[in-house]
């Protein structure tokens, strides 16, 4: 009688001891899907199709190389260009028929509150919530705007020029799954 | 079928809705002023005012025009930017600026439409408003002082 209490007492830290681990598993699970749930977004956000018009200067930049944009083409007050050189000088709502002069409705640069240059992954990450710099978008907004808009949907249909790696739906999803896990930045922002 | 708001009036079209308004302008209605020069929306030589804005009319699909007002530089001594458009010419001719002349249409759109809305332009604003029209003859230092001298004109 007393082996088997013994045994049972032995079985019953086991399984409290296993459940206990299984917690501390899932929590490291949850954990580790919150930390990488940023990096498929943000890698997506660093392309050239994203970054191009997410400057830190006054001008736009193109191509996949990144170069500054020809024609000595300006950021303008409203982000849309100088008065009589404006985006949409060449810049239509869709690419052109060969596809070397990209379109897409209100073509134009993101605001300076929203450049996106020379920050490391924390930082845009950050600067992408800071609704102080985002315009006023909450995470429902910025998931919409990332999986919504016509201009950021471009980048997957950007004529002759290269579309982030990551598919589209890819994206959509791994914006969600960013979203649905407390958009969370790496370091804890 | 297409209905263009073309220099003041409506004109009727044939071409496909997807077709250049430049090809229209020239291949179609023969308004040869507007020139072709890159067919890439890169040397400014095809440009023309979409209600008042330069315009690049070698990439512009006529489907996307709508009813906006067109103005070639056929028009553009009658539109709204007239007066600009007649300094322009003045000082263009006072300044002997062409040399080829293949880009001076664009380089005259792009200038009125600049001091239509900046009568008193300066070398900066000169600069980023004309930088998209290319010359290859190089005429840029006479381009500028006949803008500056149009600007003078305008405020006499």
């Amino acid at each position: 009688m007393q082996r088997m209490l013994t045994l049972i007492a032995m079985l019953s830290c086991i399984a409290t001891a296993s459940a206990q681990l299984a917690v501390v598993t899932d929590r490291a699970t949850d954990t580790a899907t919150d930390a990488s749930s940023w990096p498929p977004v943000a890698g997506v956000l660093r392309h050239p199709r994203c970054m191009n018009c997410h400057p830190a200067g006054d001008f736009p930049r193109q191509g996949d190389d990144r170069h500054r944009h020809q024609q000595l083409v300006m950021r303008g007050a409203a982000d849309s260009g100088v008065p009589t050189l404006q985006c949409s000088a060449c810049h239509q709502t869709k690419n052109s028929e060969d596809g070397k002069v990209p379109g897409a409705p209100k073509w134009h640069l993101a605001p300076l509150s929203m450049a996106w240059e020379n920050l490391n992954d924390a930082q845009l990450c950050t600067a992408l919530k800071d609704t102080k710099k985002n315009g006023g978008k909450n995470i429902e907004a910025l998931v919409e705007h990332m999986v919504a808009d016509p201009l950021v949907q471009w980048a997957w249909a950007p004529g002759a020029r290269l579309s982030p790696t990551l598919p589209q739906a890819d994206f959509h999803a791994a914006v969600r799954r960013w979203a649905a896990a407390g958009a969370p930045c790496p370091g804890g922002g | 079928m297409q209905t263009l708001n073309l220099n003041g009036k409506p004109v009727a079209v044939q071409a496909e809705p997807e077709t250049p308004l430049l090809w229209v302008l020239r291949g179609e209605l023969h308004l040869n002023g507007t020139k072709y020069g890159c067919g890439m929306a890169l040397c400014g030589a095809c440009t023309v005012h979409i209600d008042g804005q330069p315009t690049r009319s070698c990439v512009t699909p006529i489907e996307a025009l709508g009813s906006r007002a067109v103005t070639t530089i056929e028009g553009v001594a009658q539109g709204a930017s007239g007066r600009a458009a007649a300094a322009v010419q003045a000082a263009w001719i006072a300044r002997d600026v062409a040399q080829c002349g293949y880009c001076q249409s664009g380089q005259v759109m792009a200038a009125t439409a600049l001091l239509a809305a900046n009568p008193q332009p300066s070398d900066t604003d000169i600069d980023q408003a004309m930088s998209g029209n290319i010359c290859r003859c190089g005429t840029y230092p006479r381009i500028r002082a006949a803008v500056h001298d149009a600007a003078k004109s305008l405020s006499a």
